[in-house]
């Protein structure tokens, strides 16, 4: 079985977000670039289920839409364990675009299983996995917090209104994953970061499309009001406060 | 004409806030755009009755797709059923609210009707033309102006940033028995888990939540009352979830989930950047912290400075008394 994990890379968490002096970007200079946390996690369950006695899985691909900048991100992949790469030569453009580019880039690829992060940590798109499911039209399950592999089907926990389904889907398949799917992300050990300098990492050229949204310009939220400190001796303020003020009890 | 269409999605054949916040949100865009029509497109069993209930936020027709089939999400089936249904319409805009369900069958639809997409806009469109929706990124530490430049536009609505607002109208319900192509259906479910009674996270409208400065599982009775008396849901840090001291499904933030309650609570909670970016949606936060420097107060309205424990007691206290007088 091959799998193939969708990662994108984006600003630390912790990064301050400022736009640029014309409000047409954000200003990305000096961020620490980190691969985005629910793909990170996605490769460390695939990891998980390749090391168990008996499994299928017998290669790991990793995939970026993105530069030459993207690179650092590729080879940490490939440091946590990814058997190797591939990296569609462009800068991502909105959701339509870039799940164009991935859809364009695995269509002589043989994935059994394609996985996706239910979102993104920076433009919080939410819609690239199933969108490239439809663009190659195969099934997708969203959502997913728990994911095991059966002989040739997935069997997966997908989050519902107050609880979960278990959900099997033969493959190929898209699985677009979220809390649960894995506990901490694994970190790469010394010898992984020097393996992964000879892993192979393969640059595609982009596909010709264009993007059907664009972000023209952004602004920080307004500062909030400060805060209205009430004594803690005096909780029947902080009711009536609550009720005649802000009027939401 | 112009027409917007809304995904009424259901849950055992009752519609949620979200769904009415979408219908009120879509009748409100076609004022903008100086009139046309509100469809709602509902899959599965629901009721007339409560397909109807649409009409009092704007929608004057509702189309009621019948297939065992919808018992149960397949994305793909349920994309297609929507699509071609826009198509048959011939509806220049399609709204969804900001559902699971919506995450994995919205950007389905999008791509079918090779439409531009914006996930989460939060608020009215700021122009017509271009189609200009406001949306947050980077989990609400900015927000950004989107364009759809194409002809038909997918958008789903961050819940609670527009509000449910009545404007009744007449409404028509067409009831059709739609045929699917099961053969196409490859999500199987084996088995389905629910936690019954408790309110669902991100449905609550108040949210009590917890922190390491609660000191340990056995300390979150208190809780339990607040949100008991204030038909609130139950929430907590991730560290407290780490460490077992609450379920994981309660764990909100970057890496949990992420709610937009009118009033959220925060009690021993420092207000670390990975935490608020599930919580800073919230209309009013309160925060509950024994150090007045935690960096909780800057995004909190109303602050307490003390001890969790001490001060859920007052509060507990507080709250009782004004329910017995109001
Ligand atoms: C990639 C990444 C993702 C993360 N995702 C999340 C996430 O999704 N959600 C999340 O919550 N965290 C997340 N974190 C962790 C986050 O950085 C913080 O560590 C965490 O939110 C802190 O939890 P806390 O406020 O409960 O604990 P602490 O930071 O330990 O704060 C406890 C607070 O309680 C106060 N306190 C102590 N005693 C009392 C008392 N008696 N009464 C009242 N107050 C008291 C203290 O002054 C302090 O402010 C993430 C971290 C990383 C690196
Ligand atoms: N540039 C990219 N290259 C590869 N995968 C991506 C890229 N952008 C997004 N993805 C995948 O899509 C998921 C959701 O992203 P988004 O739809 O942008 O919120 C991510 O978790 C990745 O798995």
């Amino acid at each position: 079985m091959k799998i193939l994990i969708c990662i994108s890379s984006v600003p630390d968490t912790t990064t301050k977000i400022k736009p640029t002096g014309d409000g047409k970007a954000i200003d990305l200079a000096n961020v620490q670039w980190i691969i985005n946390p629910w793909d990170e996690l996605a490769l460390t369950r695939v990891l998980e289920l390749k090391e168990q006695p008996n499994s299928k899985i017998e290669k790991i691909t990793v995939l970026t839409v993105g530069g030459r900048n993207a690179e650092p991100t590729i080879r940490k992949a490939l440091a946590i364990g990814a058997d190797d790469a591939i990296r569609v030569d462009t800068e991502p453009g909105d959701n339509y675009f870039t799940a164009f580019q991935i859809a364009q880039a695995l269509k002589n690829y043989d994935s059994d299983i394609i996985i996706c992060g239910i979102e993104s940590s920076d433009y919080n798109g939410s819609s690239t996995g199933s969108m490239i499911a439809e663009m190659m039209d195969l099934p997708s399950v969203s959502s997913v917090s728990k994911l095991e592999i059966e002989s040739d089907t997935v069997k997966m926990n997908r989050e519902i209104s107050g609880g979960f389904e278990v959900i099997e889907m033969p493959t190929p398949m898209v699985a677009i994953v979220q809390k649960g799917i894995a506990i901490e992300p694994r970190i790469p050990s010394m010898r992984g970061i020097m393996m992964a300098r000879s892993k192979p990492l393969q640059v595609v050229e982009s596909a010709d499309v264009k993007p059907l949204t664009v972000f023209c310009s952004y602004t920080l939220p307004s500062p909030k009001a400060a805060c209205k400190m009430v004594d803690a001796e005096n909780m029947e303020e902080l009711v009536n406060l609550l009720h005649n003020e802000a009027k939401i009890i | 004409m112009n027409k917007v269409i809304i995904f009424a999605e259901n849950f055992e054949g009752v519609f949620k806030k979200a769904t009415f916040e979408a219908v009120s949100y879509g009748s409100r865009i076609v004022e903008q755009m100086g009139g046309g029509e509100v469809i709602a497109i509902s899959l599965g069993e629901v009721a007339d009755e409560e397909l109807k209930s649409l009409g009092a936020y704007g929608a004057t027709r509702v189309i009621s797709l019948h297939n065992e089939a919808f018992n149960s999400l397949d994305a793909k089936i349920y994309a297609k059923t929507i699509a071609d249904n826009v198509k048959k319409e011939n509806a220049g805009l399609i709204i969804f609210t900001d559902s699971n369900a919506s995450k994995a069958v919205a950007p389905r639809v999008a791509v079918r009707l090779h439409a531009g997409m914006v996930f989460g806009a939060y608020g009215l469109p700021s122009n017509l033309s271009p189609f200009t929706i406001p949306k947050k990124v980077f989990y609400g530490k900015a927000f950004t102006e989107v364009v759809i430049q194409s002809e038909v536009k997918v958008i789903s609505l961050s819940q609670n940033s527009f509000g449910v607002v009545e404007n009744k109208k007449d409404i028509v319900v067409e009831n059709i028995d739609h045929t699917v192509d099961t053969d196409q259906i490859k999500t199987k479910i084996l088995s389905v888990e629910k936690s019954t009674g408790k309110i669902l996270l991100t449905d609550a409208e108040i949210v009590v939540s917890g922190g390491r400065g609660m000191k340990g599982p056995d300390k979150w009775k208190p809780l339990e009352d607040l949100a008991e008396t204030l038909g609130a849901g139950l929430a907590c840090t991730r560290p407290v979830s780490d460490e077992g001291w609450r379920p994981h499904t309660e764990h909100v933030g970057q890496t949990g989930k992420i709610i937009a309650p009118n009033l959220y609570f925060a009690f021993g909670i420092s207000g670390a950047i990975q935490h608020l970016a599930g919580v800073s949606s919230s209309k009013v936060i309160v925060a509950v912290n024994t150090d007045k420097d935690a960096p909780i107060f800057s995004a909190a309205d109303y602050g307490v400075v003390g001890d969790a424990a001490t001060v859920l007691i007052g509060l507990n206290d507080a709250l009782k008394k004004f329910k017995s007088e109001n």
